[in-house]
């Protein structure tokens, strides 16, 4: 069967869902492109969720255009997600089944035969490094297990697009490395990614293009270096008082000044010369911390407010 | 192929291999004892009703009671816990599995277990010299109908609350009032005029009188149309209500 190559993956002009009086995502416009790592970045309740769902195809849009792999979501749904794989934000493994079940059960809902389906289970089970749990039971994996598995079980119809709603949430360190070092494989193989984080480095780390999220509406646009260069400096320095004095007012002119509950951010092109600044005004920070720009920067910056914790 | 409903019962019947042994006690063994000692101990001072012993007036209907009990009994916890703790009808719901494929893959795998059950009951009860006429091989059929007539609205029902101790309420109001009053044990006749009417909402009753024209080989007292009719239209009740509930809880 040949397929006209698509221009995007997903198309949604004006997109919105609303809840009763809630309105969880308030018009938005995105397109996706085959190969593509896309991020959705925002804090809880922004709408990513919500946009997620939609494009899964499980939530339908109360109002816009929403078209995935160029096919209408309400009315082939089924065909859409037999092309799709989804990783929810909760964990939804069947705790009866192990490891290996947990895959071929769900590769059997993609109508794999039961020898296609084994060999798809085997394949993925190296992929996600579980081979050795095969046949262990869900419920004493770790949650990074756990993740790698959902992951895997979301693979298992060969996916062109690939939905994480959160994917490390809730996980250490250490899990976390080990599944965007998975994800950035996937990503090299041509697989289009769609994730949502509530992380920075995560957003940084794996996505060639995000929108910024707030409020239902899309902030901003671009990828994570544009957006940094679009909507923060190169440098900033973090300055903490000793006292609650109006600092804020004696820094003026220096940079951007943001003041925070307990601390001050000031955007500087150069940091070191922001702090040589500083001194020279006679001010004395109890501490002073000189780094590079980040999309947390980026977020305080178009709302006002910080991202997370 | 395979076709999403059957990957849908396979899961089921995946899960059933784990659990099987301890079904056996109270699918199969339990109604035998029941039958050995209600319908031999109780139906040595009962002595006949309408001709024929206490056991085999019996027989049919504790069949159809089984296969009501275990459709009701399947269609509770497993259905909420699949929705509210497994969350395995949203994992299903990010794939080509639809709406109805859920509903008729679990259908079917009640079927698969509660005619299994009716098939067994009626070699052991075919043994105990139980069954009077050959109509008796059409009994699994009937159960099959009386556990799609139960297991739906309460599939239904399980999928559509958020507390499982609305279970508590159906068992005790309408579980347990069926078993007893719908025929099983005694004729509806006995039951006080005003009551009666209940009976006949049961489709535990119309299963019942259907097995027993069956194993009896007589006339059931109402045609077996209207009989039959009435279980069908409960199933596609039920079925329609299971789909409604099922869309309602998984899409938004």
């Amino acid at each position: 069967m040949s397929k006209q190559p698509l221009q995007s993956l997903i198309h949604a002009r004006g997109l919105v869902k609303r809840f009763g009086d809630f309105t969880a995502v308030d018009g938005i416009d995105l397109d996706v492109a085959p190969g593509e790592a896309f991020g959705f970045l925002g804090p809880n309740g922004a709408g990513k969720s919500s946009t997620m769902r939609m494009i899964g195809c499980v939530s339908m849009p109360t109002a816009g255009e929403l078209r995935i792999l160029g096919m209408d979501p309400v009315r082939d749904g089924s065909r859409i997600r037999a092309r799709l794989g989804v990783c929810p934000q909760l964990d939804n493994l069947d705790p009866d089944l192990n490891v290996r079940e947990n895959l071929t059960t769900y590769a059997r809902y993609f109508g794999l035969s039961r020898a296609e389906a084994r060999r798809r289970a085997e394949e993925l089970l190296d992929f996600v490094q579980l081979r050795d749990r095969a046949a262990s039971q869900v419920e004493p994996l770790s949650g990074g297990m756990k993740r790698r598995l959902t992951i895997a079980r979301a693979l298992v119809n060969e996916p062109e697009l690939v939905l994480l709603d959160e994917p490390t949430t809730g996980l250490d360190p250490q899990a976390r490395h080990l599944l965007w070092e998975r994800l950035f494989r996937l990503k090299q193989q041509g697989t289009t990614l769609v994730l949502t984080t509530h992380y920075m480095d995560e957003a940084e780390q794996l996505c060639d293009r995000l929108v910024v999220m707030d409020g239902g509406r899309i902030a901003a646009e671009g990828s994570p270096r544009s957006l940094i260069e679009t909507y923060s400096t190169p440098e900033v320095v973090e300055l903490r008082f000793p006292d609650e004095a109006d600092y804020a007012g004696k820094l003026e002119g220096i940079g951007r000044v943001d003041p925070l509950p307990d601390r001050i951010l000031l955007y500087a092109d150069d940091g070191d010369a922001a702090v040589a600044e500083v001194h020279r005004r006679g001010l004395t920070p109890s501490s002073v911390l000189v780094r590079r720009s980040s999309l947390e920067d980026v977020f305080l910056h178009l709302t006002g407010r910080t991202l997370v914790d | 192929m395979a076709h999403p409903t059957v990957a849908v019962l396979e899961r089921h019947l995946h899960l059933y291999r784990r659990l099987w042994r301890a079904s056996v006690f109270s699918s199969f063994i339990l109604p035998v004892l029941f039958l050995v000692s209600i319908g031999i101990g109780v139906g040595n001072y009962v002595g006949e009703i309408g001709g024929v012993t206490y056991l085999a007036w019996i027989v049919p209907g504790v069949m159809a009671s089984t296969a009501f009990q275990m459709a009701v009994g399947e269609s509770t916890y497993s259905v909420l816990g699949d929705f509210k703790w497994v969350r395995a009808y949203h994992a299903m719901r990010a794939t080509p599995v639809g709406i109805r494929d859920m509903v008729a893959g679990w259908m079917l795998y009640v079927l698969l277990r509660v005619v299994i059950a009716a098939v067994v009951f009626l070699g052991v009860t075919g043994l105990f010299g139980a069954l009077l006429s050959p109509w008796a091989v059409v009994t699994p059929l009937v159960a099959a109908l009386v556990a799609v007539a139960a297991a739906a609205p309460v599939t239904a029902f399980a999928a559509s609350i958020d507390n499982d101790s609305y279970f508590a309420l159906l068992f005790r109001f309408v579980m347990i009032p069926s078993t007893l009053f719908a025929g099983v044990f005694f004729p509806v006749e006995e039951l006080p005029g005003q009551i009666r009417p209940l009976a006949y909402l049961s489709p535990l009753w119309h299963g019942v009188e259907l097995s027993r024209a069956a194993t009896l080989g007589g006339a059931p007292p109402w045609p077996v149309a209207v009989h039959a009719g009435f279980l069908l239209l409960f199933a596609a009740a039920g079925l329609a209500w299971a789909v409604f509930a099922f869309r309602k809880r998984l899409q938004d």
